[in-house]
């Protein structure tokens, strides 16, 4: 697998530390992180730059990850780019909202690596 | 520690819950913290340095909190990052948050039909022990003393009936 370019999106800068832990911990390659607090931000960094992989929040200020995901649909660097949600938004609803405005995955926290490395390498295996 | 299912089915009083909510604050603590909460057996004063809030909207609507000691608070943002995190240091406030919210989020998750029906807030982090609020809740709090790493905390519930 090549080294990818991952996007977190999280109001919580420790959260964003751990998910980026939690990708190293599950044996994917990272080259590089970029990390934005709200999705307006994601937005932002997504307009300079291509990334490989998005793990975004649902509950943030600003713009949430619902929100994000229905405008991500719009920007050219984010096209076929797979989005996975991590939140404590388990609730049925959030998850088909989630898929249904384009996220390949949802994982719930508390999460471990395994569950980050069984919902996110299938998507990267596909991208290659 | 028990599991979800091994917990009775809760019925619609909050005063049943108790069990849930350890269960969700001992699940959060093991997976993310690597550590396992203990019993406190004489239910003691938990110090307030720190306090996280969570609020509850929707059909269940009130407000979940973390109280802890400062050295509790940054033992926790330490195990979190798997580095050492300082008493004064700004990510202490981030980490006993996101955990609040965890916590909040378990909790709501284990309560048959509540996930879809109940939203989370954003959380909010307080220093200081000299302050009271008022949730606006018309039912006692719902608390659960725990040991963390020897040292007392408490994870509450108050919720409008």
């Amino acid at each position: 697998m090549k080294k990818i370019r991952a996007l977190i999106v999280d109001d919580s800068s420790v959260m964003r530390k751990i998910v980026e832990r939690s990708i190293r911990q599950a044996g994917i390659d990272i080259a590089e992180v970029r990390e934005a607090a709200n999705g307006a931000e994601g937005l932002g960094v997504l307009r300079d730059q291509s990334v490989d992989l998005i793990l975004c929040d649902i509950n943030m200020p600003v713009m949430d990850g619902l929100e994000f995901l229905r405008q991500l649909q719009t920007v050219e660097n984010a096209k076929g780019v797979p989005v996975v949600m991590i939140t404590t938004e388990g609730s049925e609803s959030h998850v088909v909202q989630a898929l249904s405005v384009g996220a390949r995955g949802y994982i719930r926290k508390p999460f471990t690596p395994e569950q980050v490395k069984e919902h996110v390498a299938p998507l990267l295996e596909n991208a290659k | 520690m028990k599991t979800a299912n091994e917990i009775a089915m809760p019925d619609k009083a909050p005063e049943s819950w108790s069990p849930l909510l350890e269960l969700a604050a001992r699940e959060v603590f093991e997976i993310m913290l690597g550590c396992k909460l203990e019993t406190q057996n004489a239910a003691g004063p938990v110090p307030s340095d720190f306090t996280a809030m969570v609020g509850l909207a929707g059909q269940l609507c009130g407000l979940l909190t973390l109280r802890c000691s400062a050295h509790s608070a940054a033992l926790m943002a330490s195990k979190m990052l798997g580095a050492d995190v300082k008493e004064s240091d700004q990510q202490m406030w981030d980490a006993i948050g996101e955990i609040a919210n965890m916590i909040a989020g378990n909790f709501k998750n284990k309560l048959t039909g509540m996930g879809d029906r109940c939203m989370l807030s954003v959380p909010t982090v307080i220093t200081g022990s000299d302050y009271s609020f008022r949730s606006m809740a018309d039912t006692g709090p719902l608390e659960v003393a725990l040991l963390f790493e020897g040292a007392p905390i408490s994870v509450a519930v108050e919720v409008h009936s």
